[in-house]
Order: C-alpha cells, then sequence, then structure tokens
C-alpha cells in the first residue's frame, strides 16, 4: 500500500504543500527574521539585533492592549462557556422549539465581525444616548463591554452547539445508574454531566480563547481602539503600528510585537489545552 | 405534584428562550426596520419604533447603496473567492491529508504538526510578509487569492481530514490496491465518498472565514480595483465625512439576507457540519 502511494506522492501533497508554503512557511519565517531588523519593505532589512523587542517591550500602549486583552478574555471565555453550557442544557430537555431556538442562537456566527461590529455600534450608541451617557467614541468602559456582550451574543450560539453535541454523547444508562443510586440533578451535573464532557469543554475553552485574543475585526469595528487607543486589543495595536505609525522604526517594532503575541497566543493555548485534557475521563 | 411543578418549569423555560430569542434577533431586525427609513427619521429618538407616516422610504436606501457603491461586483468577488478558496481546499487538503496518515515517514509526521502548529498562529504574525510575498507572485487578484487562502487554511483542512482518516479501516483501500486500482482511483472511488461528511463540515467552517475574512483581502487586493464586502462595509463607514445611516444600514442587510437564505436552506447540514467538526477536533 504504502509502496503504491508513494510514487503518487507529490500529486497528493505537492498542491496542498506549496500554497501552505507561500501562504504560512515563508511569511512565518520572514517574519521571524524580520523582527530583528529596521525595514519598510521586505527588500530594504537591515539586522539590528533584539532593538525591536525591547521597544516593543516598553512600548506603553502595546502592555495596555495586552492588559485590556487579557481583561477582555478572561470574561469571555467564562460568560460565554457557561451561558453556552446552560442554554446547552435547556435545549435538550424535552421542550417545544428546541430547533427553532438553536437555530436562531447560532446565527450571529454566519455575519462576519465587521458587519456584525456596525450592527451593535449602532445599537449601543443609541442605548448611551438614550441613559445621557458618553457614545463608543469617548467612553472605554462601555467600549470594554460592548466587545464582550458583541462576543457572547456571536459566540454563544456556536459554543452552544458543541455542547449540545457533547451532552448528546453522555449514555443515557449512566444517568439512570445515578438516578437509582440517588443522586440528584445537580450532583449529576457536576458528578457525570462535566466530567463526561470534558472534551467539549476543552474545545470550546480553546476556541473562545484563542478567538478572543486574537480578536480583531469586531475590535475595529466597535471601537476602533477609541477614545484614544483605550480600547486597543493586541490585533489592532499590532496593525496601528505596522499602518498607521510613521517613520521606519515601526515596522519592525510591530514585527517583534507579532512574534511576541503568537508566542503568548501558543503557549496560553498549548496549556489550556494540557491541562483540560487531563481532566478528561472515559466512561 | 411533582410532574405539575415539571410542567411549570418547562413553561418557565420556553418562555426564556422567547426572550432570548427576541434578544437574538433584535439587532438585524433593527437595522432592517431602519433601512426601510428616511434619512431625516434615523435618530437617536426614534431607533426603535417603526417608520412612521413619511418616513418609509421603502427600497430608496437600497437602490442607493447599489448604484452608489459597487455593491454587486463586491458580491461578484466576495462568491468568486470564496467558492474558489473552499473547493480548492477540499480537494488538495483531502488528498494531502489521506496521504500524509497513510504512508508513515518522519517528513510526514512533521508536516503534520506543521499544519496543526499554524492553525493556532496568529495572522498578524504573517500579516505584513504575507501581503509582500503575495504582491511578489502577483497572487493579488480575486482570481488566484485562493492560493494564499489554501496556504493559510490548509492547517484546520488537514487536520480534520486526517482526523476522520485515520479512522477510516485501511484494509478497504488495500484490497482495492490487489484488485488493480491506482492510488488516485482509491483515493477517488472509495475514500472520497467515505470523506463525505468531513468534507461537509470544511467546507462550512472555511466558507464562513472566507466569506466574512476582511484584514487578508484588505491587505492583500488592490483596494481602488477589488472589495469583497467586509471590505466594502468598512470602507463605507471610513470614506465618507458623514456617513448615509440609510444606505449604511441597507447594505448590512444587504450582506446578511443572501447568509440567511442559505443558512435557512442549508441550516441542518450547517449545525451538524460545527458540531462534527469540533468533536473531531
Amino acid at each position: 500500500m504504502e509502496k503504491a502511494l508513494k510514487r503518487y506522492g507529490w500529486i497528493f501533497v505537492l498542491p496542498t504543500l506549496a500554497a501552505f508554503t507561500i501562504g504560512f512557511i515563508i511569511p512565518f519565517l520572514e517574519g521571524l527574521y524580520l523582527s530583528f531588523c529596521r525595514f519598510t519593505t521586505v527588500g530594504n532589512a537591515q539586522f539590528i539585533g533584539f532593538g525591536n523587542y525591547v521597544s516593543a517591550l516598553t512600548d506603553p500602549l502595546f502592555l495596555q492592549a495586552a492588559w485590556f486583552t487579557l481583561a477582555v478574555t478572561i470574561v469571555n471565555i467564562i460568560a460565554i462557556n457557561v451561558l453556552a453550557f446552560a442554554l446547552a442544557m435547556a435545549l435538550t430537555q424535552k421542550l417545544k422549539g428546541t430547533n427553532f431556538f438553536r437555530t436562531i442562537f447560532f446565527m450571529p456566527n454566519l455575519i462576519g465581525g465587521i458587519v456584525l461590529g456596525y450592527i451593535w455600534q449602532i445599537l449601543i450608541n443609541v442605548i448611551l444616548s438614550i441613559c445621557g451617557q458618553p457614545l463608543l467614541k469617548l467612553n472605554a468602559t462601555a467600549g470594554y463591554w460592548g466587545i464582550i456582550i458583541l462576543m457572547c451574543w456571536q459566540q454563544i450560539g456556536y459554543m452552544m452547539i458543541i455542547y449540545i453535541a457533547g451532552l448528546q454523547n453522555v449514555p443515557d444508562d449512566l444517568i439512570e445508574a445515578a438516578k437509582i443510586d440517588g443522586a440528584n440533578d445537580w450532583q449529576i451535573l457536576w458528578k457525570i454531566k462535566i466530567p463526561m464532557m470534558m472534551p467539549s469543554i476543552t474545545i470550546c475553552v480553546f476556541l473562545t480563547l484563542t478567538n478572543s485574543l486574537k480578536l480583531f475585526d469586531q475590535n475595529l469595528a466597535l471601537t476602533n481602539g477609541d477614545p484614544g487607543h483605550a480600547t486597543d486589543m493586541l490585533a489592532l495595536n499590532i496593525y496601528n503600528t505596522f499602518y498607521a505609525r510613521a517613520g521606519a522604526a515601526w515596522k519592525g517594532i510591530g514585527q517583534a510585537k507579532s512574534v511576541i503575541f503568537s508566542i503568548v497566543v501558543i503557549l496560553i493555548g498549548f496549556w489550556q489545552l494540557r491541562s483540560t485534557r487531563s481532566k478528561e475521563v472515559q466512561a | 405534584m411533582k410532574k405539575e411543578g415539571s410542567k411549570v418549569k418547562e413553561v418557565l423555560l420556553f418562555i426564556l428562550m422567547c426572550i432570548l430569542t427576541v434578544l437574538w434577533i433584535y439587532p438585524v431586525f433593527m437595522i432592517l426596520v431602519n433601512s426601510l427609513k428616511v434619512e431625516s427619521a434615523i435618530t437617536t429618538s426614534s431607533v426603535f419604533s417603526m417608520p412612521g407616516p413619511g418616513q418609509f422610504a421603502g427600497l430608496a436606501n437600497y437602490t442607493e447603496a447599489l448604484n452608489s457603491q459597487g455593491f454587486l461586483s463586491s458580491l461578484g468577488y466576495s462568491t468568486l473567492i470564496t467558492v474558489t478558496s473552499v473547493a480548492s481546499i477540499i480537494l488538495c487538503c483531502s488528498m494531502c491529508a489521506w496521504y500524509i496518515i497513510r504512508v508513515k515517514s518522519k517528513f510526514n509526521n512533521f508536516l503534520y504538526y506543521l499544519f496543526v502548529f499554524s492553525m493556532v498562529v496568529p495572522f498578524q504574525m504573517v500579516m505584513f510578509t504575507l501581503s509582500q510575498t503575495a504582491g511578489m507572485l502577483k497572487l493579488n487578484t480575486p482570481y488566484n487569492i485562493w492560493i494564499i487562502y489554501l496556504g493559510f487554511g490548509a492547517g484546520l483542512a488537514v487536520f480534520m481530514f486526517a482526523g476522520f482518516v485515520k479512522s477510516i479501516p485501511v484494509e478497504i483501500e488495500e484490497a482495492a490496491l490487489v484488485d488493480g486500482c491506482t492510488p488516485l482511483q482509491i483515493f477517488f472511488k472509495i475514500v472520497c465518498p467515505i470523506l463525505k461528511p468531513t468534507m461537509v463540515s470544511v467546507t462550512i467552517l472555511q466558507a464562513m472565514w472566507v466569506w466574512n475574512d476582511y484584514l487578508l483581502p484588505t491587505l492583500v487586493l488592490d483596494i481602488t480595483k477589488y472589495k469583497t464586502i467586509p471590505m466594502l462595509i468598512q470602507y463605507f463607514r471610513g470614506s465618507y465625512g458623514r456617513v448615509a445611516m440609510g444606505p449604511m444600514m441597507a447594505s448590512i442587510m444587504m450582506t446578511i439576507i443572501p447568509i440567511i437564505i442559505v443558512y435557512i436552506l442549508g441550516q441542518k447540514h450547517i449545525i451538524k457540519g460545527v458540531a462534527a467538526g469540533a468533536v473531531k477536533g
């Protein structure tokens, strides 16, 4: 089998590998190298060592964006997963119209981040002006909660679908057995359903974690960092460093920031996968 | 007694779900209502009300958005990019995943982990260099940007296909080989039909991504010549001194309506595809 296949290897692998090389491997390696350079285009790079990293880590806006991203991410993970789990529990009961509700809650996922951002910008600004508060452009607190509400509205449905699939995989006889042993609903939830659903929880926490850390479109469309970069998240801060700052030094600093950003996302992502994977059980 | 209690609970739960449904639909509904009003009637105080007498604009905002912003060409570019990208991802990545799972070698193993790694790396890491590479290789038109999408979408697609291929017994393929099939025939006649459910999942996830993607086409395409739909919406906001709210909301509606139609038609597959995709991952 392997022998026969190997002769055809290039047909199977080459198209994907070629595109992957152009679309990921080359830009990635080049980006890694350029983070140690001063440049405005790929052609005029000058090696300068760790200078960009020093500038990146001492840029107050970058650090501010890092804290803001962290604050958004933590609240997002908790809010989205708890609410999505609750909805999944509710919609796996014998209830009229569960399919309809699922369809509705999932819908916002299909609308892109830019469009969602504008819809919520209009809505939040109207509510703020009715309450006599400053609009999003001048209101960092509203911007913060706006991003969280928007992300909840968009992502709860997606995670709910994954949790529903997980709940349906919990064997009925396990729950029956627990009931016969006298377990109440609360005990069944904590002692059986949640441990059995750890694979779904792992994947949902991972998705909300990485989605929040990498959030860009929604941030750009909803607040665009206003007021005065107070609601910049890391991805937007890096984008601005590349494309909104004048001066030859900034592209290198932006590239260094994105290397730091990547390392943070990768480390947190793999740490989370390992720590929740270890809590998975077999029936 | 107990039964009655659970009945009350059921009704309360149902009411709660209905309230949530309204909360979920309302933002879109609000845009729809206001997109039908004349410009002067779109004010903060009247946003929540239905268009009153003399405020109903009919489809005027829609025709204005269509005429002034090149909406149709954007719709065309978005469709073209999504279809070519997703089609190439499905074909190339399923072939690649099958091969690297079936042929065990250090290189293939390494490649697999490289694909997984690429899924986690944020786009900002390659944003600048990718746009320069794309410009250099002339991959900056809607007709060939699919190569970039194939490269950048390969991680998730190969990962999902590979997860499924591992669960297919190799004996079927070996039997076909003994019967004189070439590897290409084995793949297209035997493996492809088995992979169909995963292909549906991958199609849905990748189509949602490509269709809504904003940053990649903005950086790669020449914005003066080509705008995808997300680019158009962003451009609409950014380039006007005073944003005309009516046409703006009309164009938001026009980007949402095709999505909702596709969703209603393929709702079962989409939800199933997402669930299956996640469980594999």
